[in-house]
């Protein structure tokens, strides 16, 4: 298990990984915002919440269809598949790799882009809370997406198709957060929904994205 | 005799070609009789006037909406433990029923929020849930439509079903909580429960029992053309077979 | 422990390819599956590896003491020789890294990205994951492909040890490896048949009888 970890890092830092593209597009996000919604300071900090936090999900969204695809065209999902660990742990670690590759990084710059967007002072903290409670869950249901369209050419737009209606209680409770904390108001109920959310997706998503993997294969 | 006999292709087939006119005519005569008894012999209400008529297509299609989403979680899961192909075969063909009439319960809803809201979209949780059903079945639909192999098709559709109907909940409650959230005690949703009559309400039952009789009648003729359509195709298959 | 497959019938993409694949294999022996292009040698192997289900028969090992090798390698072309191997060796719990490495003749590439092997190069290296999983059975599918006469008889040396010792290697190959000692069964062509001539019935067959 945590081979395949060391090894879905390792490819994901050297060439080729695609490691970091998610970030620029999610700076770009908060670069084009202001400027399509107007430099005004007071409408950016009310709507810099829920624009950080769809731009987390689309950067999380573009790596996606990597997760399962690589490894299915070059044979080592075969492989893997025949291997002596469950392809419900396989299919756990490489979602727990792409959070560390994407939402991660993605946690970790976004209160830069809050500065960019005007966020108010107190929601910096939260933003940060709630981007590393929510964004695995991102990364475990995008994994469940990925397993179901592996063995499909051009899946990357049925897989955002797929992906983005799973998305929502998570934006939902994850942009709550941030926009209750920036306002000084209690955010203990959606942080909680969103913790919820987060651990029981990985809990049971793997069980059903390993099923799928196990019918595209055969 | 066994329920589990009509997942026979053979044995459905028999059926469902009996109760299929019986399903239609229901569906027909219970819908007009409906309809014209709740459009044309119901007062016109205090509040809303006469577009509160509108209640008796909006209500059985929001109602059906849910429902065919529930029916095709119950085929998919007989098709997952029992793997009768009729069941997958009906799910796949309830799916862009249920998508239909999400979207006539959409459209009728902003009709209806037009003169009493004075915007034709509101994002009531109730309105919002219902636009989120609308794209998980356009997601279901597109996995079908994506994957040759029916085996597979039915297979990886009926996981989605499954994980997408405990998302489906999970979104209905975060919608409920978020809007909540935006404005303070609702000024826009509408307690059509505690507001229908009784001069509303029979009308409206005949209503919905004309939706439902229509609903069965499309599911049962749909799923009667997937049968033949993989008839077909493992007709073709076996030619190409031995030839 | 003997690998018994009786009556074996599989299918790909939902067409029946074989039916009735009976054989028995020993420790120390190989048997090779030969059979012209689409018989159904690939179904068959992946069938007894797990990775589809049988439609009928039965199969005496489970697949965990199965090794796989497939027309892919499964390589990573960012990571060097030595990472791809030692990778599979961590999953299977082995330390046979640097066994294989010598075995398959490809310690003197041991540092270099899989990107920049040959073809052959990469072959080998995909067969050298066989040697660090440690288990008893080999499942090979067209092992020979893009290897030179030299690395087919270095390969077929690496069988004939494995075989030696108490190993046993499954191969579906149209080439002559060298194994003089390795059964054989063709694959006789399957003819589909219609449920009425006692061929496996679909579910379709009867809706409109």
């Amino acid at each position: 298990m945590i081979a395949l970890l060391i090894r879905d890092l390792r490819l994901a830092m050297r060439a080729g990984g695609g490691f970091g593209l998610g970030l620029a597009f999610f700076l770009l996000v908060a670069v084009l915002v202001p400027l399509g919604v107007g430099p005004e300071g007071s409408t950016l900090a009310k709507i810099a919440p829920g624009i950080l936090w769809v731009g987390a999900l689309l950067a999380c969204l573009l790596s996606l269809d990597r997760i399962f695809a690589l490894d299915f065209e070059d044979g080592s999902l075969d492989l893997l598949a025949t291997a002596p660990m469950p392809l419900e742990g396989v299919v756990a670690v490489k979602a727990f790799a792409h959070w560390l590759v994407t939402g991660l990084p993605l946690t970790l710059v976004a209160p830069v882009l809050g500065l960019l967007l005007n966020l108010p002072g107190a929601g910096y903290g939260w933003l940060v809370a709630s981007l590393a409670l929510g964004t695995p869950a991102l990364s475990v249901i995008g994994a469940f997406g990925a397993a179901l369209t592996v063995g499909l050419k051009r899946g990357g737009l049925l897989l955002s198709l797929l992906v983005l209606p799973l998305y929502v209680p998570t934006l939902i409770f994850g942009a709550e957060v941030v926009k209750r904390g920036a306002e000084g108001q209690a955010v203990s109920t959606p942080l909680l929904l969103l913790a919820g959310i987060t651990a029981g997706a990985a809990a049971l998503l793997p069980f059903a994205s390993a099923a799928a993997i196990r019918v595209n294969l055969r | 005799m066994s329920i589990w006999e009509y997942a026979n292709p053979k044995k459905f087939m028999q059926t469902s070609a009996w109760a299929l006119p019986w399903f239609t005519g229901l569906a027909v005569l219970s819908m007009l009789v409906g309809l014209i008894w709740g459009f044309f012999f119901t007062p016109d209400d205090y509040k809303q006037g006469s577009t509160v008529k509108i209640i008796f297509l909006h209500v059985p299609a929001a109602m059906l909406a849910i429902n065919a989403w529930l029916m095709m979680l119950v085929t998919s899961l007989i098709w997952l433990i029992r793997r009768h192909h009729v069941s997958a075969l009906a799910a796949k063909a309830a799916a862009p029923i249920g998508l239909t009439f999400t979207l006539i319960a959409l459209v009728t809803g902003a009709i209806w929020g037009q003169p009493m809201w004075g915007t034709w979209w509101a994002w009531d949780p109730r309105l919002t849930s219902f636009l989120i059903l609308f794209l998980f079945y356009l997601g279901y639909i597109a996995l079908w439509q994506a994957i040759d192999n029916p085996d597979t098709a039915a297979d990886l559709t009926s996981v989605l079903c499954i994980v997408g109907s405990v998302f489906a909940v999970l979104s209905r409650y975060a919608v409920n909580f978020w809007n909540q959230g935006l404005h303070q005690g609702a000024s826009l949703s509408l307690d059509k429960e505690e507001h229908v009559s009784d001069v509303f309400y029979f009308p409206l039952l005949v209503c919905i029992g004309g939706f439902i009789a229509l609903f069965v009648a499309l599911v049962l003729l749909r799923t009667r053309t997937e049968i033949r359509s993989r008839r077909l195709q493992a007709l073709l298959t076996r030619e190409r077979g031995t030839a | 422990m003997e690998l018994r497959v009786t009556n074996l019938a599989c299918a790909r993409g939902g067409l029946t390819v074989l039916e009735g694949v009976s054989f028995t294999l020993r420790p120390g022996h190989a048997l090779v599956l030969r059979g012209p292009n689409g018989i159904g040698k690939t179904t068959a192997l992946r069938t007894l590896c797990g990775l589809q289900p049988a439609l009928a028969g039965e199969v005496s090992v489970p697949p965990e003491s199965m090794a796989y090798a497939a027309h892919a390698d499964g390589l990573k072309a960012t990571l060097t020789v030595t990472e791809n191997l030692a990778f599979w060796a961590a999953v299977y719990g082995t330390d046979l890294v640097e066994d294989a490495l010598q075995r398959m003749n490809l310690d003197a590439l041991r540092d270099r990205m899989a990107a920049n092997l040959s073809a052959g190069q990469k072959r080998r290296l995909g067969l050298a994951r066989l040697l660090v999983t440690g288990r008893p059975i080999w499942v090979l599918d067209e092992p020979t492909v893009s290897l030179d006469a030299a690395s087919v008889a270095l390969f077929a040396g690496v069988i004939r040890a494995h075989l030696a010792a108490g190993g046993m290697a499954l191969i579906a190959t149209h080439i002559d490896l060298g194994l003089d000692e390795a059964e054989i069964l063709d694959l006789g062509p399957f003819k589909a048949r219609s449920p009425r001539d006692g061929g496996p019935a679909s579910a379709f067959d009867e809706a409109f009888t």
